[in-house]
């Protein structure tokens, strides 16, 4: 699926124009987009979290030449599915006997 | 941000649109993106990032606190992996073409 199938959906389902469609799906990404550039997590019930962490500064190794380097302290997104979106993944098997914390935790900021 | 918030973001940036739409607008997203992964789909969102759904393999694993052991079954779920672009502004460098050699996704 990608960005093009989901526009197709609003279009279909939600009525709207192709082209108000495609503004809105766009718009939709770019504030998600510029949360997490600021560092704020996105939490979407039902779907999962996304998070900035901030990682410290490690060795590392090139892989292909051995060769150390050191890898900068850097900020990285995570994903974390949510339990439902997790459990729908696994409907028909025993997907929801699975012990998991707190992912769908209140959504107040 | 919550779901709630990014709904009231968008309606802000389109106030043509009707608030109780943009909510449609939004929950059809995730709910189109959720269909997708139940399907086994992998998306991919440009500029964002891609979506797959991975199959953990069935293992045997140890209840910590008895010590007895347990069948663990396979099961899938789903990997996000960030997009070049995204990746750079959640870092804060300056979105290059060049500096790093990764593939986008």
């Amino acid at each position: 699926m990608t960005k093009a199938e989901i526009v197709e959906q609003i279009y279909e389902r939600v009525g709207f124009s192709k082209k108000e469609s495609a503004d809105l799906v766009e718009k939709v990404f770019d504030i998600i987009k510029d949360t997490l550039r600021d560092g704020e997590k996105v939490k979407i019930s039902g779907f999962g979290n996304f998070v900035v962490r901030e990682k410290n500064a490690r060795k590392g190794r090139n892989p292909q030449t051995g060769e150390e380097i050191v890898l900068e302290a850097r900020r990285v997104l995570t994903f974390k599915p949510s339990l439902v979106l997790k459990n729908l993944l696994n409907e028909g098997s025993a997907g929801d006997a699975f012990d998991d914390d707190s992912d769908d935790e209140a959504d107040d900021e | 941000m919550t779901k709630s918030g990014l709904i009231e973001k968008v309606a802000e940036k389109t106030p043509h649109i009707s608030k109780k739409d943009t909510e449609v607008v939004v929950n059809t997203i995730f709910d189109a993106m959720t269909d997708a992964l139940r399907r086994g789909e992998r998306i991919e969102i440009r500029g964002f990032g891609s979506f797959q759904v991975k199959v953990r393999e069935a293992r045997d694993g140890r209840n910590p606190k008895t010590g007895e052991m347990v069948n663990i079954p396979a099961k899938r779920t789903p990997f996000f992996k960030v997009g070049k672009e995204l990746k750079e502004m959640v870092d804060g460098a300056p979105p290059s073409a060049a500096s790093k050699e990764e593939l986008s996704a």
